[in-house]
C-alpha cells in the first residue's frame, strides 16, 4: 500500500485538508473520508454520471478523477448549491416540476445542470439533452428534467 | 388531460412538492449506500468467472492471511435449508436454490454467481483478498438458450428439478430424471380448433426477445451488525423491508422478529431489489467479526449477478374473421428463467391475449433454467414480452384486412365481463378508453410525412396487485398529522399516501408529514412493487384517516357535553347541534384535555387487482443505412384510475415508456459462447439517454377501481408493456420490415432491412 499524503482543496468555497492513497477516487474521498454522500455512485467507472462534481467549475465524473489530482482545485458538490438553506433555481425546479423519482441520479443531473447554465443560460432542448446525455436516469424518462432545466434557465434569466 | 376539476376533491388531483424533496436535490436523503457506522468493516464477494462449474474446493488461508482481512465466510457458513419451500411475500420460494444463489454450494450456475465474501478494514483490502480466494472448478458445459435447454441433451443445471405441471398441464410423465423445464402451464378456454376454423385469416409467429435488466442506477447494497444479543440490524436499500427481513431470516434460519430491517432510501428497482443477495452475507460477516459490515455491488455484478427479466422464445397465432373479430388464440411461451427456476412466465400466459376478448384460447408456458442469473421481477413481468408478439400480430393482421389498428382494438377489446383465457373475468376496466383516448389525440390525428417514418400502436395490460400494507397517523397539537408508513418511497408514494389521508382529514397535503420506517416500527407492509402502494397503501392511509375522524367526533361530543352521533365530522370540520364547530386545527389543540394523543390505524389486505391498461401511439424515423431508429414522437394513453398526484402519474408513464424504449431498441444480455456477458457496463449494455428520446406526451384517462375508495389504480407497471410492440409497428410502416427479434438494434434492424431489399 502506498502511503497516504495531505491534499489541500477548497469544497463548496472551504478550504478542506484530507489525507488519501494515490488510488483513492474524488468521490471515494468525498463519500468515505469527508463524509459527503450527496455525490452518489451508480458505476464507479464513469458511464452513468451520479458522481458529478463541478472541478474548477467544470463538470466532471469523480469516479474517474484520483482524489490526489484535486490538490489545490476548486471543488463544487451537491452540498454546496443551495445558498443557506435558500435552494437554487435548479434545485427547486427539479422539486416543482417533480424531476426526481427515486432522486439516486438528481445530484448528479443538478451538478451537470449548474455548468450548463453557466456556460449556456439559455439552451435549447437539443442542447439541453445532448448536455446532459452523460447522466442516467432509469426513471423519469428524462421528460420532467429537461423541463425542469428549461424552467430553471427561464428563473434565472428573469432575474438577471 | 387529468379530469381534476370535474370532481370534489381538493387534495387529490393537485401536485404538492413531495416531502421528501429537499432532502432528494441537496443530497441530504440516506441512501444504502451512504450508510456509516462506528467500527464498520467493507465486504467483498468473490464471484465465478464460469457460467457453469462444479467447485471442487475452496481455500480462503491466503485470503486471510491479508494484514486487515477480518473474515472470510463460504456457504459453509450458511445454515442448511433441506427441501423447504417457504412463501415469501411475493411467491413461494424453494430454499434450496435461494441459499445456493446467495453462496454457492457444490455448482456455481451462472458467470458472477457468488461463491465467498471478506470483510476487511477497507474496501481495497477487501477487494485484494477477495482476488487471494482460491477456487478450483471442474469446468461444465453452460446452456445459454432456452430452447437448448429445453432439449433431452441439455446440460442439466439443478440434479433436483422435475416439471411441475400447472393448471390443465398434464403430469410430465418422466419424473425420474432431472431436467431444465421446470413448470410447465397450460390454460384453456373455449374449442380452439373451432375457432380457428371460424377465421378467415391466421396469422401466426415465432419471437425472440433478449434478456435484459431493469438498470436502476443504484447498486445493491447492505449494511448488517449481528449484535452480542443474537438481534440483527440491516440497513439497505430495498422495495419491501418486511420481505428482506423474511427472506434474511429464512436464509439464515433465525425467528423473523431477530431481524430488523431498515429501509435506507432506495435509488430504483423496478422489482429487481425485492430478492436478498447480500443481507444474508453480511449478517454472516458480522457476526464473525463482532462489528458491522456494509457490502455493496459493482455495477458489474448487478449486471451479471442479480435478477434481469427473461429471454424469451414464443409462438404465437391469431385468427380473426374478415371484418375484424378475433376467432381464436393459441400461445407457446418458453422462458429463461437463468440458473434457478421461477420466471413470470405464468404472468406472461395469463397477460398475452388479456387486451383482447378471445373466444377460444391455448396457453401453454415453460419455465426454462439456463446458465444466466436468476431471474427476477421487472415492472410487469412477462407482460411486455407477450405484448411484442400479440400486437404486432394484431398490426400486421390489420394491414392485410385493411382495418383501422385502433377500431380493431375497440371492437376486440376485453372489458367489464370479458373472461381470460386463463379464467378470470375482468372487472370495470379502462382499455376501451385508453384506445378512445389515443384515437381522439393530437398526435393519432396528426398526418405524419416524410420517408422512412411510420407510426405504430400498441396496447398492454398488467394485473395490479392489492396484498398488505399498514398505516397509522398520529395527530399534532398543531393540527398537523404525523404518518408512519412501511411502504419504502421510489417515486414519491409518501406523497401520494399522505395526499389521500389529507383528502380523507380536509386538511392540506403539506400539513402530513409521512415517514417510512423500519420492521419494528409499523405493521406487516408488502414490497413496493406491482403497482400496489398508492392503491394499497393508499387504502390503509384512508383506513386511518377515518379512524382519527372518529376519536376527533368523540372529541368534540366530549368538548360539546353532546351524543357523538350528533357530531359530523366534515371536511376538515365537526359539526356539533346548534351550529357549533371545530377546526381540524382548533379541536387538535384541545387533544391533550379531552383523553390524550390521537392515534389512527389503517390496514389494508382485501383489495386485489384492478386492471390496468395503456394505449400508445410513437412515430419512428429509420435510417435504412445503419438500421438506427430514432423516435420521433410517443403519446401514451393510460387508465389511472382517480391520478392522486397527476406528476408522479405521467412521471410513471414516462419512465415506463422510456425502459420500453430501451427495451426495443437496444437493451440486451450480450454472452459468448462460455457464457460470458461482453456488455456488463452502462456503456456497453446502453440505456436510453436524454438524447435518445423526445418528451413523452401523456394523456391520463380515469375509470375509477370501485375497490379503492378515491377510485386508484395503480400506474407504475403497464407503460413498460407497449413500447417494443409500438416501436416494432411504427419501423414496419417505415420500412416495411416486421420485426420479431428484441432488440430492435441497429444490426439486427439493418439485417432484416437487407434481407428484405435481397428477397
Ligand atoms: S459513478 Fe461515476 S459515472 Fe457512475
Ligand atoms: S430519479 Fe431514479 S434514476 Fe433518476
Amino acid at each position: 500500500m502506498a502511503k497516504k499524503r495531505v491534499v489541500s482543496a477548497t469544497i463548496n468555497g472551504e478550504v478542506v485538508e484530507f489525507l488519501c492513497e494515490p488510488r483513492q477516487t474524488l468521490l471515494e474521498v468525498l463519500r468515505d473520508t469527508l463524509d459527503m454522500t450527496g455525490t452518489k455512485e451508480g458505476c464507479s467507472n464513469g458511464n452513468c454520471g451520479a458522481c458529478t462534481v463541478l472541478l474548477d467549475g467544470r463538470p466532471v465524473v469523480s469516479c474517474l478523477v484520483l482524489a490526489m489530482e484535486a490538490d489545490g482545485s476548486e471543488i463544487r458538490t451537491i452540498e454546496g448549491v443551495a445558498r443557506g438553506s435558500h435552494l437554487d433555481e435548479v434545485q427547486q425546479a427539479f422539486l416543482e416540476g417533480a424531476a426526481l423519482q427515486c432522486g439516486i441520479c438528481t445530484p448528479g443531473f443538478i451538478m451537470q445542470t449548474e455548468a450548463l447554465l453557466q456556460a449556456n443560460p439559455n439552451p435549447t432542448e437539443e442542447e439541453i439533452r445532448f448536455y446532459l446525455a452523460g447522466n442516467l436516469c432509469r426513471c423519469t424518462g428524462y421528460d420532467k428534467i429537461v423541463r425542469a432545466v428549461q424552467a430553471a434557465a427561464q428563473k434565472r434569466l428573469a432575474t438577471t | 388531460m387529468a379530469t381534476a376539476d370535474k370532481r370534489p376533491y381538493k387534495v387529490i388531483g393537485t401536485r404538492p412538492v413531495r416531502h421528501d424533496g429537499a432532502d432528494k436535490v441537496t443530497g441530504r436523503a440516506k441512501y444504502g449506500g451512504d450508510m456509516r457506522l462506528t467500527g464498520m468493516l467493507y465486504g467483498a464477494m468473490v464471484r465465478s468467472p464460469h457460467a457453469h462449474a462444479r467447485i471442487v474446493s475452496i481455500d480462503t488461508s491466503q485470503a486471510e492471511a491479508l494484514p486487515g482481512v477480518r473474515a472470510v465466510v463460504t456457504s459453509a457458513d450458511m445454515p442448511a435449508q433441506g427441501d423447504r419451500v417457504v412463501e415469501l411475500g411475493e411467491g413461494a420460494a424453494n430454499m434450496r436454490h435461494l441459499t445456493a444463489n446467495i453462496l454457492a454450494r457444490d455448482k456455481v450456475l451462472y458467470r458472477g454467481h457468488a461463491v465467498a465474501a471478506v470483510a476487511a478494514d477497507n474496501v481495497h483490502i477487501a477487494e485484494q483478498a477477495a482476488r487471494l480466494v482460491r477456487v478450483e472448478y471442474e469446468v461444465l458445459q453452460p446452456v445459454m438458450n432456452v430452447l437448448d435447454a429445453m432439449r433431452d441433451d441439455a446440460p442439466i443445471l439443478n440434479d433436483d428439478v422435475r416439471t411441475e405441471s400447472l393448471g390443465a398441464a398434464p403430469q410430465s410423465p418422466d419424473q425420474s430424471r432431472p431436467t431444465n423445464i421446470a413448470k410447465h402451464f397450460l390454460f384453456e378456454k373455449g374449442d380452439v380448433a373451432k375457432g380457428f376454423a371460424e377465421a378467415d385469416l391466421v396469422i401466426e409467429h415465432e419471437f425472440d426477445t433478449a434478456m435484459v435488466h431493469q438498470g436502476y442506477i443504484e447498486p445493491h447494497n447492505a449494511t448488517a451488525l449481528w449484535n452480542t444479543d443474537g438481534r440483527i440490524t440491516i440497513w439497505m436499500s430495498t422495495q419491501g423491508s418486511f420481505t428482506a427481513r423474511q427472506q434474511t431470516a429464512e436464509l439464515l434460519r433465525v425467528p423473523v422478529s431477530s431481524v430488523k430491517v431498515v429501509p435506507m432510501e432506495i435509488g430504483g428497482g423496478f422489482g429487481g431489489k425485492i430478492s436478498v443477495y447480500l443481507p444474508p452475507v453480511a449478517a454472516l460477516l458480522s457476526r464473525k467479526t463482532g462489528r458491522p459490515v456494509k457490502l455493496q455491488m459493482s455495477r458489474a455484478d448487478v449486471f451479471e449477478a442479480t435478477g434481469p427479466t427473461p429471454g424469451s422464445h414464443m409462438r404465437l397465432k391469431l385468427g380473426v374473421t374478415r371484418d375484424g373479430r378475433i376467432t381464436a388464440g393459441e400461445a407457446w411461451i418458453a422462458f429463461d428463467a437463468g440458473a434457478y427456476p421461477g420466471s413470470p412466465v405464468g404472468m406472461a400466459c395469463m397477460c398475452v391475449f388479456a387486451c383482447y376478448d378471445v373466444p377460444h384460447g391455448r396457453v401453454e408456458g415453460f419455465d426454462v433454467c439456463v446458465n444466466k442469473p436468476r431471474t427476477n421481477a421487472y415492472r410487469a413481468p412477462g407482460s411486455t414480452h407477450v405484448a411484442f408478439a400479440i400486437e404486432t400480430i394484431v398490426d400486421e393482421i390489420c394491414e392485410k384486412l385493411g382495418l383501422d389498428p385502433l377500431e380493431f382494438r375497440l371492437k376486440n377489446a376485453s372489458r367489464e365481463g370479458t373472461r381470460r383465457v386463463d379464467g378470470p373475468v375482468f372487472p370495470r376496466i379502462g382499455m376501451v378508453e385508453t384506445v378512445q383516448a389515443i384515437r381522439d389525440s393530437q398526435h393519432y390525428q396528426s398526418p405524419l410525412a416524410g420517408p422512412c417514418r411510420g407510426r405504430g400502436v400498441a396496447s398492454g395490460f398488467w394485473f395490479n396487485v392489492g396484498m398488505k400494507s399498514s398505516v397509522t397517523a398520529t395527530v399534532n397539537l398543531d393540527g398537523t398529522v404525523s404518518l408512519i408508513e412501511g411502504s419504502t418511497d421510489i417515486g414519491g408514494t409518501r406523497t401520494s399516501i399522505a395526499m389521500q389521508l389529507a383528502e380523507t382529514l380536509g386538511i392540506a397535503a403539506e400539513d402530513v408529514n409521512p415517514t417510512v420506517v423500519d420492521t419494528d416500527s409499523i405493521g406487516y407492509t408488502d414490497v413496493t412493487g406491482g403497482s400496489r402502494v398508492t392503491f394499497a397503501t393508499g387504502i390503509a392511509a384512508v383506513e386511518a384517516a377515518r379512524d382519527i375522524q372518529r376519536q376527533m367526533v368523540q372529541r368534540a361530543a366530549l368538548l360539546w357535553d353532546v351524543d357523538p352521533a350528533a357530531v359530523k365530522y366534515d371536511d376538515g370540520r365537526l359539526l356539533g347541534p346548534a351550529g357549533k364547530q371545530f377546526t381540524f386545527k382548533e379541536l387538535a389543540a384541545e387533544i391533550h384535555q379531552t383523553g390524550g394523543p390521537i392515534i389512527g390505524s389503517g390496514t389494508s389486505s382485501s383489495a386485489t387487482q384492478g386492471g390496468a391498461f395503456g394505449t400508445h401511439c410513437v412515430d419512428v424515423e429509420v435510417d435504412p443505412e445503419t438500421g438506427k431508429v430514432q423516435i420521433l414522437r410517443y403519446t401514451i394513453a393510460q387508465d389511472a384510475g382517480t391520478a392522486i398526484h397527476p406528476s408522479y402519474v405521467e412521471g410513471q408513464m414516462q419512465g415506463g415508456v422510456v425502459q420500453g424504449i430501451g427495451w426495443a431498441l437496444n437493451e440486451e444480455y450480450w454472452y459468448d459462447d462460455r457464457g460470458t456477458m461482453r456488455n456488463a457496463t452502462y456503456l456497453d449494455y446502453r440505456l436510453p439517454t436524454c438524447y435518445d428520446v423526445p418528451m413523452i406526451e401523456t394523456m391520463i384517462v380515469e375509470v375509477p377501481d370501485p375497490q379503492h375508495p378515491y377510485g386508484v389504480r395503480g400506474v407504475g407497471e403497464v407503460p413498460i408493456c407497449p413500447p417494443p410492440a409500438a416501436i416494432a409497428n411504427a419501423i414496419y410502416h417505415a420500412v416495411g420490415v416486421r420485426m420479431r427479434r428484441l432488440p430492435m438494434s441497429p444490426p439486427n434492424l439493418l439485417s432484416e432491412i437487407l434481407q428484405r431489399f435481397q428477397d
